[in-house]
């Protein structure tokens, strides 16, 4: 269904329909009320719904679903709203249902370490919750101190260490969904396997477009014994992305493997005080974690391939303090650019690691042309780039030429071989780039299958893929 | 013509002609699903890798390409699928493998075969030759359609390509043996795996507790002098004979079943003829028995069964998934096969 959605029901009808099973409080009607959910973390994007409602429980979502498909109200579902491609931006027309009640952790069975949750728990309460057993959630994304996880797996979002524990997708077990429909199932089970097609893999990163997850199960692991960070300063961005290959391709997998260019290492390390090396052109930092044996031998292998080329400093981490100290100042990269420039844009493209040297100059190249400043810090372990755009909203057109700039990032990503989004997901931020990642027919099959879950189109329209009418303006462009 | 276009216009004709097909690969695991109906289209000519970067960790490779050819290309670099997918005799390819969602012994800590897939490429019910995912190991833009097709046994298309992450093979293994009665193997295994020790093989079968470590040379000696339990020198063979249910347990043509549970949950019927996997997750049980009891012991270890070997093939013997789930499935099949042509009721006699 890709036409106009026309809801059959007035506002305030509607809100005294969701306050017959939802506490008055939690539907909000007032503008003010509202506005704290009017953007997610791409602030760029405003919209005000035309309700607020916060579900406390799974059956009120059921209703609250039931009565937005009986009256074709469009629903955006919202976690902590820290999403950077306004894929919780509200719709003008819908309901914002936000799931921040539902944050309740429901269950830890440690001995077959997995965890209970509802979607509103925080990403990193989960890990703190199981530290007691030696145990933690791996994926880590750099907002995991305030994201949910039920955003995490509408994003299928990923984090620093994702080459060797996986994304979300390889760290869920389970899931509990409501249809648009108001139907309840559950997908995967508490064991590894379940038979049929992978259902729980759709859903996740589907970005709220195919159903509402209420109920996550997901993986915890055991806390490695032993951990240590090599941090490691080159004088060219290609030596630097020549080492992390050839680590690699020594048979190790860090456990998180970040670059930093040159400017990057300026602004992090003048708000951190990491001791970065400032004079670098490219820095490394390469986690390794394990037992104490296999931890020790993967550091003498790592610095053995960094002198081979041409490391211009090596320093090891040499206690847990200056381990946290060196993933400070990469940890810090946003809110250091943030005290740089009133505004910055945060890109997300992925890459084949060896088009690296190419796809960095380039970026210097387009930076020029648009007379913008750029910063680069990347996932260097899985080929995830996040070139942050500096601009400065207040003066006219410049949020327009990062924005132009962006695009340009990541048409270059998938000139590559690489794809538009890594983690941060389309939103509403990529659907035209979803034009080049995708052919007609692909970006059909896709709308298809949204069809298929979402027959009125009303679980968060307008976003994650584009519709074919919207194909059809795009490529007329 | 090429293996492609041949499989394009064989999908082209059957959907014009309304006649249906079954997608055949390596026809290793004809025996699983129900009866295999329609016109074969043969996956099997259309192999080879198409593209393989060690150090991206990332192989692209065509779906009738046999895993045991794509194994051995990854294992001149040093790599491998690391899933540990059953390989029969070399028949098993890789399209079969994902289409079929089938992962060995390592599956716990390696993840299963659809934990490895970046991308594919898919001929749908409109003979579309589609591509989704990619070749990097980060990939959010769309629906993940790939790993969707992971267990769906061909029911939404046919996978023509696969792109996977691939790992490096760990320098050393070793495997320790314990005489062990099976209740207490359930403990230990699920103890030693809450310990952050590198594991790749945990199963109990005949009596005997069988942990596998994998890792740098200079660690896992000394982790496994730790362990109690003496050293099996004749593991490689057991975990391939593991891998490719080829132990005496798995000898016999009586009912076989496989369930899928938590880990840790408590031996039910520990008198009943056993082979305990993946820590504790997977557990095989041979002999006959009532379904229902079984699915009810499935379900109160939070996981579910499925009947692998006897019984009547024209009745399911898949869990059959609730009703709305159920309801989805119909729809995506819609979406993707509108007119029905593949592998009608091979997964699901309603679908």
């Amino acid at each position: 269904m890709n036409g106009p959605i026309t809801s059959t029901v007035d506002t305030a009808t509607l809100a005294t329909k969701f306050r017959a099973f939802i506490d008055d409080d939690f539907v909000i009607t007032d503008a003010d009320a509202k506005r704290p959910f009017e953007c997610d973390g791409l602030f760029v994007y405003k919209e005000m719904p035309r309700l607020v409602v916060m579900p406390a429980s799974t059956e009120e979502v059921q209703k609250a679903m039931r009565l937005c498909f009986d009256h074709c109200v469009p629903v955006v579902v919202r976690g902590a709203g820290t999403g950077l491609s306004g894929g919780a931006l509200p719709h003008p027309e819908g309901v914002l249902l936000s799931l921040s009640r539902l944050s309740r952790i429901l269950d830890i069975n440690h001995d077959a370490r997995l965890a209970r949750v509802q979607p509103g728990v925080r990403n990193v309460a989960i890990s703190e919750a199981c530290d007691e057993f030696g145990l933690f959630y791996a994926p880590d994304p750099s907002s995991q101190i305030a994201c949910s996880i039920g955003g995490n797996v509408a994003e299928n979002a990923g984090g620093v260490h994702c080459l060797k524990y996986g994304l979300t997708i390889h760290n869920i077990l389970q899931l509990t969904v409501v249809t648009i429909e108001g139907e309840l199932f559950t997908v995967g089970n508490e064991g590894l396997d379940s038979a049929g097609p992978d259902l729980m893999a759709l859903l996740i990163g589907s970005e709220g477009m195919l159903a509402v997850v209420t109920e996550v199960v997901v993986k915890l692991l055991p806390k490695p014994s032993h951990c240590k960070v090599v941090l490691a300063s080159f004088a060219t961005i290609e030596a630097a992305g020549d080492a992390v290959g050839a680590v690699i391709a020594n048979g190790i997998i860090p456990a998180g493997f970040e670059m930093m260019d040159s400017y990057a290492i300026k602004v992090a390390e003048d708000f951190a005080k990491a001791g970065y090396d400032v004079d670098a052109a490219a820095l490394l930092l390469c986690e390794l974690d394990g037992t104490a044996g296999e931890v020790d031998s993967c550091v003498a292998q790592s610095i053995e391939v960094f002198e081979r080329h041409g490391a211009t400093s090596i320093r090891i981490s040499q206690n847990e303090a200056e381990r946290a100290l060196f993933w400070k100042g990469r940890k810090s990269a946003f809110p250091a650019i943030g005290r740089i420039s009133p505004d910055y844009y945060c890109m997300d493209g992925t890459i084949p690691r060896r088009s690296l040297s190419r796809v960095l100059c380039e970026i210097s190249r387009l930076a020029a042309e648009f007379d913008l400043r750029v910063a680069n810090v990347f996932h260097a372990g899985d080929g995830n780039i996040h070139p942050l755009i500096l601009f400065d909203q207040s003066k006219p057109g410049e949020l327009q030429k990062a924005e132009a700039f962006g695009a340009k990032i990541l048409e270059l990503c998938v000139e590559v071989g690489g794809c538009i989004t890594g983690e941060h997901g389309v939103g509403v931020e990529k659907l035209q780039q979803m034009l080049i990642q995708f052919n007609d027919a692909e970006l059909a099959q896709l709308n298809a299958v949204k069809d298929a879950l979402d027959p009125k189109g009303l679980l968060n329209p307008g976003k994650g893929v584009p519709t074919l009418k919207r194909c059809q303006e795009y490529r007329s462009l | 013509m090429t293996s492609l276009a041949h499989m394009l216009e064989q999908v082209s004709d059957a959907v014009s002609e309304s006649r249906l097909l079954c997608i055949v690969g390596g026809n290793s695991k004809s025996d699983i699903g129900h009866e295999l109906i329609g016109d074969p289209v043969a996956v099997s000519g259309h192999t080879g890798i198409v593209d393989y970067q060690p150090t991206e960790l990332v192989v692209t490779v065509r779906a009738g390409t046999s895993l045991r050819e794509l194994q051995e290309v990854l294992a001149e670099k040093n790599q491998m699928l690391a899933c540990e997918s059953p390989q029969f005799d070399g028949a098993a390819t890789v399209g079969g493998a994902l289409a079929c969602a089938q992962s060995g012994p390592s599956r716990p800590w390696y993840g299963s075969i659809r934990d490895q897939v970046l991308g594919i490429r898919l001929i749908n019910g409109k003979a579309e030759h589609l591509r989704f995912g990619g070749q990097v190991m980060k990939n959010v833009a769309g629906y993940d359609v790939s790993r969707l097709q992971a267990g769906a046994m061909g029911i939404f298309g046919l996978i023509t390509e696969v792109s996977f992450k691939v790992l490096p093979i760990p320098e050393t293994t070793q495997t320790i043996r314990r005489r062990l009665e099976s209740n207490t193997a359930i403990r230990v295994m699920n103890a030693v795996c809450k310990t952050p020790l590198p594991l790749t093989g945990a199963c109990w079968t005949d009596g005997n507790l069988y942990l596998r470590i994998s890792g740098q040379a200079s660690a896992i000696d000394a982790i496994a002098a730790g362990l109690e339990g003496e050293p099996f020198d004749a593991a490689a063979g057991f975990w391939t004979a593991l891998r490719e249910n080829r132990l005496s347990f798995f000898d016999g043509a009586g009912d076989l079943w496989r369930l899928s549970v938590r880990a840790s949950a408590m031996h039910a019927k520990p008198d009943g003829d056993w082979l305990i996997d993946w820590g504790g997750a997977r557990r095989w049980l041979s002999g006959s028995y009532d379904r229902d009891e079984l699915e009810y012991i499935a379900g109160n270890a939070g996981g579910e069964v499925t009947q692998v070997r006897g019984g009547d093939r024209s009745t399911d013997f898949f869990p059959t998934p609730a009703e709305p789930h159920r309801a989805m499935l119909q729809r995506l099949k819609q979406a993707f096969d509108p007119a029905g042509v593949f592998n009608r009721g091979r997964l699901y006699s309603w679908l």
